[in-house]
């Protein structure tokens, strides 16, 4: 690929791919730069995966705007990337008499933004739709509209239907400077330097760097880390809905909700810290999720957590999406500070950068855009005759590696042979769930490593968890050391 | 006279065994519930051995390494040696469970034997 | 498809219950699934000695053992797939995956439920950090060892000292790796006695008991694991923070028996071992559904799932065999007293008992110069005096069956304080 580009995007997460998957609507070469080895590398894989309702933010602000507004997007998003989805509903649980007031004024704000068909909801009512919710609740607010998806497809499907499109993508290429060359951009990552008329800056908890190497005007991120624990599949059922406590000026609290393939989700955190580049769990955030997670749900059977994890949310100072042209860089767009409700916005974010970015380039439409992009094919998603009849067909199909959530190697096959596709353990996880179950990859991950090998032809002690220096094997036993 | 209390590995049962002795001499053996415990206990304060089990290279199998042990036991003092001598060599497919794959293993006398059958390629 | 008894897993259990089957009924079509390329299960990779001394009188390596049983079935009416995922169990009917069939069901009679164990990970651990590579559990350790031959690290520190744990200190040293430090959270190891010695001591490893890792430090790949000394209620004490700088760590926290298919068939589990309750034919609470090995409880001598499997599966045949009468008179129940976590099997029907009965059990805690009691009814019938009983060694006490004529409602197992 030559590197002169019309637009190039850094950060391959669900704001880039988002906005890269609009613009591939248009007439314009675009490049997606992402630092890590593959999509969804960042915030975008360590989240709550909540498609939130809109209530909380504050009105007339862009977080308001891009969360109603990619909440509306998602069903028929979620239809043409094969990305799973439910819309279950939150309640907003309210456990003290004294709080009620909160949630009133929650509702007020919900109905200001237009989020439609909302209730509060008596003593009783909650008690109903979640048998196991604290005995002091006194009332909740329920929004129908609020849903569960799986972050990972989402980035993934918005990346690969851009991709389908005309998009290119380049990996482990942190981009090291912007700089402003009179009508175009020069955008140096370690191996190459790119040409360009207009970035977009999707760079997460760096998206302030990026944007202070172009501009007086300076932004801050600071990482807010959240800790979550993942309870066992057995646990489905537990809540039915997500179970929010109500807000705090860190945000939206330590949730207890279903995940859209059957876990239970508990966290996350909201703790401040100053390193970008680590994401530990750490003791404290996991006493805070045990604890946080019993003011509203009695009894959260914590004791089935398969695995604990953590992300880093970019909160900028302003505590605002700030998604917009940078007035002394001309052709720099931001978007800084995206993080909740970041997830549910994306799609919303996408249409309004893309159409920021198209009137500035003067972009047309190409006469033919496909939205729809096909998820690896699952063999358990189908009907018994259809599956027996892929499996006579292509036998690696009823061969399963992951038992613990019955993937077959046809579709580690598919995760891997793809475009955009799996090059690393963690790589075939996000695409295809083989060591996200109750074993967290013990049986699998051996079987699913040769497959990566024999498919890329990677060698065996060169494969990674999720790439860089995270190789997994250290060299073949009888090596001279 | 000096006592040393040993764990005898030659079954789960794990007994513990008081071995008492003076100077090189064995005085006495207490705390074995059998003979093959007694005969440990005997050995392992004077020239201790042990079973060495490990994986060594094939050619043209259907893998490339196959389990493996020493025959009998080989002084412990020589386990590393034993170990470098495996890891130095190479056999060939087909091997079956039993077949000496080196006759005499780091000049300890002892042969390595194959644990596992494996086919050829 | 269609089979007398459908056993699930050809490992040491598997395989131990459809030779015993086949010998007691050889007009009986006996069909394994099995989900590897090869019979013999966990043993293929336990390359190391101590299995059969009980069954064979010798010492054999897992795979031998493993050979050992192999052998007999070509001479029996036992049929086995390989590369074969069972699904899902009924009480007639088991549900199964591979290449060249799809997913095809299969009728059968009985059904024997040998699926093994899996073990803990760290994210089950809650062990708080970074999630680099180089973490694995010591089993997958194994495997890549021994059976794919890679090094899974160079500098290794290892949580646990079960068996698995301190076997692999000994083949990660062999194979040239630094071994620093097993770690135990408890004040006791929960491995063989042996092991210690022939794994750990001879190696120069040490064990530090009453010690947990509380941090684990690199981004991508393991940097440095932080340990701390526990207190008695296993919190770690501040102040006593090492780090161990180390490419990997290898965890061997314990063993969860695989009953996923169980509690689909609405087998009852038992809390205490996480498998099946039994009865003395190793008969589920569902009728026609047996099992034994691991996924019945973690055991430490493979001798013990020989010898319990093939009582499964002479059981499992003479099910399938004849229809005797209805048993009427309540079985008798088995208890865990004081100091027993759990027993093998739960309840007896004295009737179905030939020679003797063999209740395994585990001890909740270590015990010195302490007294196995065996109460018929309340009352004691036999005390005898154990040196030493630790919850890592499986214990048994055998009924003879003119004994247990003696029994009226329950048998309780119990551990006196010396």
């Amino acid at each position: 690929m030559n590197n002169s580009y019309d637009i190039i995007i850094i950060g391959a997460g669900v704001t880039g791919a988002a906005i890269a998957r609009e613009l591939s609507r248009y007439e314009c070469r675009v490049l997606v730069i992402e630092k890590d080895e593959d999509l969804c590398s960042g915030t975008s894989k360590a989240n709550s995966g909540i498609v939130h309702a809109g209530y909380d933010a504050k009105p007339g602000t862009l977080k308001a705007k891009m969360n109603i507004r990619g909440n509306g997007m998602m069903p028929v998003l979620a239809q043409e990337l094969d990305i799973p989805f439910k819309q279950i509903g939150s309640l907003v649980v309210c456990t003290d008499e004294s709080m009620r007031s909160g949630i009133e004024e929650l509702y007020q704000r919900g109905l200001t933004n237009g989020v439609p068909n909302m209730k509060i909801l008596g003593r009783e009512e909650v008690i109903q739709m979640e048998p196991n919710i604290s005995e002091n609740v006194v009332c909740a607010l329920f929004a129908p509209n609020a849903g569960i998806i799986c972050p990972f497809r989402l980035n993934i499907a918005l990346a690969e239907c851009a991709n389908q499109n005309g998009v290119d993508f380049v990996f482990d290429s942190k981009v090291l400077s912007v700089e402003k060359k009179g009508d175009h951009f020069e955008v140096t990552a370690p191996d190459e330097v790119y040409r360009c008329s207009a970035v977009i800056n999707c760079a997460g908890c760096h998206s302030d760097e990026l944007h202070n190497m172009v501009s007086d005007r300076k932004l801050h991120i600071t990482p807010r880390r959240g800790d979550y624990m993942l309870l066992d599949r057995s646990t489905k059922g537990f809540v039915n809905h997500v179970i929010f406590p109500q807000p705090t000026r860190l945000g939206k609290g330590i949730l207890v909700t279903p995940t859209v393939h059957g876990n239970t989700l508990v966290g996350p955190t909201a703790i401040d810290t100053d390193n970008k580049d680590e994401a530990p769990v750490t003791a404290d955030g996991l006493t805070q999720v045990s604890a946080g997670s019993a003011r509203n749900v009695e009894g959260v059977p914590l004791r089935q957590v398969i695995t604990g994890f953590s992300g880093l949310r970019a909160h900028e100072d302003s505590g605002e999406f700030i998604l917009e042209e940078v007035s002394d860089c001309p052709g720099f767009f931001d978007c800084v500070g995206i993080e909740s409700p970041g997830l549910t916005a994306c799609p919303a974010i996408g249409e309004y950068m893309a159409s920021q970015v198209s009137a500035k380039l003067s972009l047309t439409l190409k006469k033919e855009w496909n939205p729809i992009c096909h998820d690896v094919k699952k063999p358990f998603e189908m009907s018994a005759n259809e599956r027996n009849a892929l499996i006579k067909e292509h036998p690696e199909y009823g061969r399963i590696i992951c038992r613990c959530e019955t993937v077959t190697e046809g579709e580690i096959i598919d995760a891997v042979k793809r475009p955009l596709g799996a090059r690393s353990l963690d790589g075939v996880k996000r695409r295809t769930r083989a060591g996200m179950g109750r074993c967290q990859g013990g049986f699998c991950s051996p079987r699913v490593m040769e497959i990566i090998s024999r498919e890329t032809g990677i060698p065996l002690d060169e494969v990674t968890k999720n790439g860089g220096n995270s190789k997994i094997l250290t060299g073949r036993t009888k090596d001279e050391i | 006279m000096d006592t040393r209390e040993l764990t005898c590995i030659n079954c789960p049962m794990g007994c513990r065994i008081t071995v008492t002795m003076d100077g090189g001499n064995i005085i006495s053996i207490e705390g074995n519930t059998c003979k093959r415990g007694e005969v440990y206990a005997r050995t392992e304060v004077t020239t201790p051995v042990r079973i060495v089990t490990t994986t060594i290279k094939v050619n043209g199998g259907v893998s490339d390494r196959v389990s493996c042990k020493t025959r009998e036991s080989v002084p412990k003092e020589k386990i590393f040696l034993v170990m470098e001598a495996i890891n130095k060599a190479c056999c060939y497919a087909p091997v079956k469970i039993g077949d000496v794959l080196i006759s005499d293993c780091a000049e300890t006398g002892i042969p390595i034997v194959a644990t596992k059958s494996l086919e050829k390629k | 498809m269609r089979s007398d008894i459908v056993i699930v897993g050809g490992g040491p259990a598997g395989l131990a219950a459809a030779i015993a089957a086949a010998k007691e009924n050889s007009s009986l079509d006996i069909l394994i699934l099995e989900r590897d390329s090869e019979l013999g299960g966990i043993l293929n990779q336990c390359i190391h000695n101590g299995f059969g001394l009980h069954t064979f009188n010798e010492e054999l390596t897992g795979p031998e053992y493993a050979a050992r049983f192999e052998e007999q079935l070509a001479g029996l009416n036992i049929r086995y797939m390989l590369n074969t995922m069972v699904l899902d169990v009924e009480s007639s009917k088991v549900t199964a995956i591979n290449s060249e069939e799809g997913v095809f069901e299969v009728e059968c009679h009985a059904i024997v439920l040998c699926m093994g164990c899996r073990e803990r990970p760290r994210g089950a651990l809650n062990i708080p950090g970074l999630r680099p590579a180089g973490i694995f559990t010591a089993g997958t350790a194994q495997r890549l060892v021994n059976i794919e031959g890679y090094m899974p690290g160079r500098e290794v520190v290892i949580l646990g000292s079960g068996d698995i744990g301190l076997i692999m200190a000994r083949r990660m040293t062999l194979e040239g790796a630094k071994v620093k430090a097993v770690c135990e959270l408890m004040p006791y190891s929960g491995g063989l006695k042996r092991n210690i010695v022939q794994c750990l001591d001879d190696f120069n490893i040490p064990l530090l008991l009453s010690h947990t890792v509380i941090d684990i430090k690199g981004k991508e790949r393991v940097t440095s694991v932080v340990i701390a000394e526990v207190d008695s209620s296993l919190k770690p004490i501040p102040g006593t923070e090492q780090e161990i700088t180390c490419d990997t760590l290898l965890l061997s926290c314990g063993l969860i028996p695989e009953n996923e298919l169980s509690r689909a068939a609405d087998v009852k589990i038992n809390p205490a071992t996480n498998g099946p309750v039994v009865n003395e034919s190793f008969e589920t609470s569902v009728p026609g559904i047996f099992s034994c090995g691991n996924v019945l409880h973690v055991h430490d001598l493979v001798d013990y799932v020989s010898e319990e499997s093939s009582r499964a599966g002479r059981s499992a045949a003479k099910f399938v065999s004849y229809n005797g009468p209805e048993y009427s008179k309540p079985a008798i129940l088995i208890k865990a007293g004081n100091g027993v976590r759990y027993t093998v099997p739960s309840n007896v029907r004295d009737i179905n008992v030939e020679d003797d009965l063999i209740i395994r059990f585990r001890s909740g805690n270590v015990y010195k110069n302490a007294y196995v009691d065996v109460l018929f009814d309340g009352e004691v019938k036999m005390h005898r005096k154990k040196q030493i009983i630790t919850p890592g060694e499986m214990e048994q006490v055998i009924i003879k069956r003119r004994d247990l004529d003696e029994v009226d409602s329950d048998i309780t197992i119990r551990i006196m304080e010396g």
